[in-house]
């Protein structure tokens, strides 16, 4: 058996490395830079439809990550869902007629909202509305929607080929 | 036939006893632990015994576990060509199920075989009943110590082992595989949650629980012959693999 001191020595050793490798894995894997780091201020938007964002995808302008969603809400009175966007301060000169739309990052990628600047002088503030918001392209309107057209389209062609096949 | 019959249930009824003995057991350290965090001397030793001694089997494996995780998974991926996404495929391997169940697995090797033969060798040697008889009563100062010890071990473990792990599924992917190193941390970035590391660290909390009661049950259990001790260990063994495999699917099942 070793001196207890030695035991105590490497015990801590031990114990701390633990430890760090635990911090280690809560700090530096996870994305969580927006709500430990920096201070940040909200905008709220309302959409028709968020699709599939959920809270703690990222904002984006211009590719660059400038914030998360904080929170998705339904509102009763406006039947719209509510997100709650925190931006981080350092982008605090964003265009108060600025949009927000919720786009797909690659073809299979996860939701985000991205931010286009609009011309306005003044940026937003704390607890702003987004006014121009355009919503999650859901795919089965999409799809629902290009066979209607399709299927109008193959009404109208029959309306100007039936007198021919009368004739 | 009817002796095949008899067989079984006699089997199955040393099994029930076997389980209800350990939850009784399991109680009764429970029940001590409180008061055994008074002697905290005693648990600092056990967690060298257990937990520091057990560092470099841990790191070792975790580093090659790694780097395997780093070949396979790059093979893998470059037939999608998505090679970028290693890092997040790794880390959630590791911090779901490999970092935890291998680290349990070893910890039951390393650790747990040698609490189970130190207890059953005290039992063979009657050092126990020695303590009895001087009024000192081993579960409190034996037994508990060394549950204690293993369950506070085991979750550090498991983050050294995770931890280490990564670093090997680095140092394959991006060093030696040419994995870009930005998207290899960013990708794991945006993809593992708080979570997900939860879940990593519940399972070795349990696992360490776990592994622990078995070492010492079947230890403190053994027959007081060689045999027995001999008997003791491997199935602390093997029962420690079998239940950490087996609570692994409940606890999956649970928090997915």
């Amino acid at each position: 058996m070793r001196s207890s001191r030695a035991i105590d020595v490497s015990t801590g050793l031990f114990v701390l490395l633990g430890f760090a490798a635990i911090v280690f894995l809560v700090t530096q894997i996870t994305n969580r830079e927006f709500s430990l780091r920096s201070e940040s201020y909200r905008l709220q938007a309302q959409f028709e439809n968020v699709g599939g964002l959920k809270a703690g995808a990222p904002v984006s302008m211009a590719g660059v990550t400038i914030g998360r969603v904080e929170s998705i809400g339904y509102d009763m009175d406006l039947f719209k869902a509510v997100a709650t966007l925190r931006i981080d301060t350092r982008y605090d000169q964003i265009p108060n007629d600025s949009d927000a739309s919720i786009l797909t990052a690659g073809l299979l990628g996860g939701q985000y909202v991205g931010i286009t600047p609009g011309g306005s002088d003044e940026p937003f503030r704390d607890g702003d509305q987004v006014e121009f918001v355009q919503d999650a392209i859901v795919l089965e309107n999409l799809i629902s929607k290009y066979l209607f057209s399709q299927a109008g389209n193959r009404d109208e062609a029959p309306a100007d080929a039936a007198p021919a096949a009368q004739e | 036939m009817k002796d095949l019959l008899a067989d079984l249930l006699a089997k199955l009824r040393s099994f029930l006893e076997r389980v209800g003995a350990m939850t009784r057991f399991f109680g009764q350290l429970l029940w001590l632990s409180p008061g055994a965090l008074l002697r905290f001397r005693l648990i600092v030793e056990q967690v060298y015994n257990a937990g520091a001694l057990s560092l470099v089997i841990i790191m070792t494996c975790g580093l090659f576990v790694g780097m395997v995780l780093g070949l396979q998974g790059h093979d893998l991926l470059q037939r999608f060509g998505s090679e970028d996404s290693l890092g997040t495929g790794a880390a959630l391997a590791l911090l779901k199920e490999l970092g935890p169940v291998i680290t349990a697995l070893l910890f039951a090797g390393r650790a747990g075989t040698a609490l189970a033969s130190e207890l059953g060798l005290m039992r063979a040697t009657d050092q126990l009943s020695a303590m009895e008889i001087m009024a000192v009563d081993p579960m409190r100062r034996v037994v508990v110590p060394r549950f204690l010890g293993g369950a506070i071990s085991m979750p550090l473990l498991t983050g050294v082992f995770i931890m280490v792990g990564l670093f090997g599924v680095q140092l394959v992917g991006v060093q030696l595989l040419g994995v870009d190193q930005g998207q290899f941390w960013s990708q794991m970035r945006g993809a593992v949650e708080l979570d997900d590391i939860y879940e990593g660290l519940i399972k070795g909390v349990v696992f360490g629980i776990a592994c622990s009661l078995i070492a010492v049950f079947e230890g403190y259990n053994a027959q007081p012959t060689a045999e027995g001790v001999g008997r003791a260990t491997t199935r602390t063994v093997v029962i420690s693999a079998v239940v950490t495999l087996v609570l692994d699917y409940i606890l999956t099942a649970l928090m997915l």
